[in-house]
């Protein structure tokens, strides 16, 4: 058996690497520089009931470690995406994941069923965490009920194993993840990012036209770790990792707090090769440090 | 074709207040880059690539020259690095100037500040097929000044500066009317020098490059949207552009 492979809810992976929604559109651009039947598979930018503009710019900041961006969920709509994004994608030998949001709850029901209606997308990713738009989004992912709520009725209509994105912006993640599980979520992704704001000296203004926007990058992994390590200690679901993955040991450390896979993001920005280079330094990083498998590797990690 | 490359650090110097020259050896990129086009670079210790216009190259000896001004922490890095380090980069980036002019036509050059550099390049490539340029370069002040006599080898060349401190006193746009016909323009510096050139010459035919904050620099991220009179509503800055119709995006 391939060290590598996952098995996930409606995803059967060869590696457990994907790059994360919103940090790698719809793919074309990456294409370029690498075969994506590489990935195990690509989370879709955010799909939208209708089109949308996104936030005025500058819509992206650098931190310590890290960036701030605020883009606004920019997508030309589902129907859009169904039509001319995911054929696309569906020419690689890789699973699909297709991330969802909307502003209201019917919004985001009318979403995941579009995606009913092709063969090609594998599970939805349920942003409930989106914090740069001012309707949707981040409202679902900061209330337990809410959560839940939403997770239910898209479940309902939805025929795709769903996968809920949570937030880190709530004082407590464990609450939010039983509340889905509860609501029959089949896996969990997370952390979106943690909400920001950076101020620039000169013009004394936000350096984002948003004012605030979501923290990603290397400066959010340990928190990324610790709440995954609380959310697993603690309910049953497989977890989709991410927070600041930059190489083969950070996929480790994520799988050894208890993800299952994960998402790489802002990294794409840095090195547009970087989950390749990953995927291909993950057999020996396993290995250097005792492992056979990604399998083996999950949840090992020492906590007494 | 947009590629992750390595480029050797030949020589670098500060050629004005804050300004730094720096000549990189790459083949892909001196063989394939084209005026208007830039180097996302890659900065040890940034999470985000700095999108640094070319504003030379010679392809003989496959090397690539940028300007950059040293602003915040990651161009001051850069500013930092000596000859034989290499520099990562993906490029060449974007979209270039479309230089398809008619021997006879006039063109006009106007580049602010640092925006400067990419009009060289682009006058160079001008000037090799006899088209006849104009170039006007706004500067904030005298020691801001660069590549004057540069522009004055393949342009007829003139400066502004804020203050008046060099040249002509004032803005670019306060010498539009006063250096002759021209037929078409092509623009690169802060944005509202670029507002007041493209509505000063309204209904010329005239090219604009464009910056903004990138993310990933190749298109994905959707960072550095800019809106546009097409079906989508917009366009992006670092893959559709930086180079664009002065009708075509709204500024």
């Amino acid at each position: 058996m391939n060290e590598l492979a996952v098995s996930l809810p409606g995803l059967k992976l060869k590696n457990p690497i994907m790059p994360a929604s919103g940090c790698f559109g719809f793919g074309h651009e990456y294409s370029n520089y690498y075969d994506l039947s590489e990935l195990g598979a690509v989370i879709m930018k955010a799909a939208t009931g209708n089109a949308r503009l996104g936030n005025p710019t500058p819509r992206v900041a650098e931190t310590a470690s890290g960036m701030l961006n605020a883009i606004g969920l920019q997508n030309p709509g589902v129907d859009k995406i169904i039509e001319y994004e995911v054929p696309f994608l569906a020419n690689f030998d890789t699973s699909i994941i297709a991330n969802i949001a909307g502003s209201t709850i019917e919004e985001y029901e009318m979403v995941a069923a579009a995606f009913n209606y092709t063969e090609d997308v594998h599970a939805l990713e349920l942003n409930i965490s989106c914090p740069n738009v001012k309707e949707g989004g981040i409202q679902f992912g900061t209330d337990p009920v809410m959560a839940a709520k939403v997770t239910e009725r898209v479940k309902r209509v939805s025929k795709l194993p769903v996968y809920v994105k949570l937030s880190p912006n709530v004082a407590d993640i464990v609450e939010m993840a039983k509340a889905v599980e509860a609501a029959g979520a089949d896996g969990l992704s997370m952390i979106n990012t943690l909400t920001g704001m950076q101020i620039h000296l000169p013009s004394k203004r936000p350096l984002i036209a948003n004012k605030t926007g979501g923290l990603s990058g290397p400066a959010i992994k340990p928190i990324a770790i610790r709440m995954i390590y609380e959310v697993k200690q603690n309910v049953d679901l497989p977890i989709i990792g991410m927070g600041g993955i930059c190489s083969a040991e950070d996929v480790l450390e994520f799988l050894l707090a208890g993800a299952s896979a994960v998402a790489v993001g802002t990294a794409n920005f840095g090195n547009p090769l970087v989950c390749k280079e990953i995927i291909d330094e993950l057999p020996d990083v396993l290995s250097r440090y005792g492992f056979a498998s990604v399998q083996e590797a999950m949840g090992k990690a020492v906590f007494v | 074709m947009i590629k992750k490359e390595k480029l050797q650090i030949i020589g670098t110097k500060q050629i004005a207040k804050d300004t730094i020259e720096m000549k990189l050896e790459n083949i892909h990129i001196s063989e394939t880059a084209v005026p208007g086009q830039f180097l996302h670079i890659l900065i040890e210790g940034h999470t985000l690539g700095r999108p640094i216009s070319i504003a030379d190259i010679d392809k003989e000896n496959h090397l690539v020259t940028i300007l950059f001004k040293v602003i915040g922490s990651g161009t001051k890095r850069l500013a930092a690095y000596s000859v034989g380090q290499q520099i990562n980069a993906l490029g060449p980036s974007g979209n270039g100037f479309p230089l398809r002019q008619e021997a006879k036509e006039t063109v006009l050059l106007i580049g602010g500040g640092i925006g400067v550099p990419p009009m060289y390049y682009l006058g160079k490539q001008l000037a090799a097929q006899n088209v006849n340029a104009i170039a006007i370069l706004g500067f904030q002040t005298a020691e801001n000044v660069f590549y004057e006599d540069k522009f004055k080898e393949i342009a007829e060349t003139y400066i502004v500066t804020d203050d008046g401190s060099y040249g002509n006193k004032g803005l670019v746009t306060d010498l539009l009317d006063k250096v002759g016909d021209f037929d078409c323009y092509y623009t690169c510096g802060p944005l509202p020098m670029i507002q007041a050139v493209t509505s000063k010459l309204s209904g010329k035919r005239g090219y604009i490059s464009l910056e903004e904050r990138m993310g990933c620099g190749v298109g994905a991220c959707l960072a550095c949207m800019i809106p546009a009179n097409n079906e989508s509503g917009y366009k992006k800055i670092c893959s559709d552009g930086p180079v664009f119709l002065a009708e075509e995006v709204t500024i």
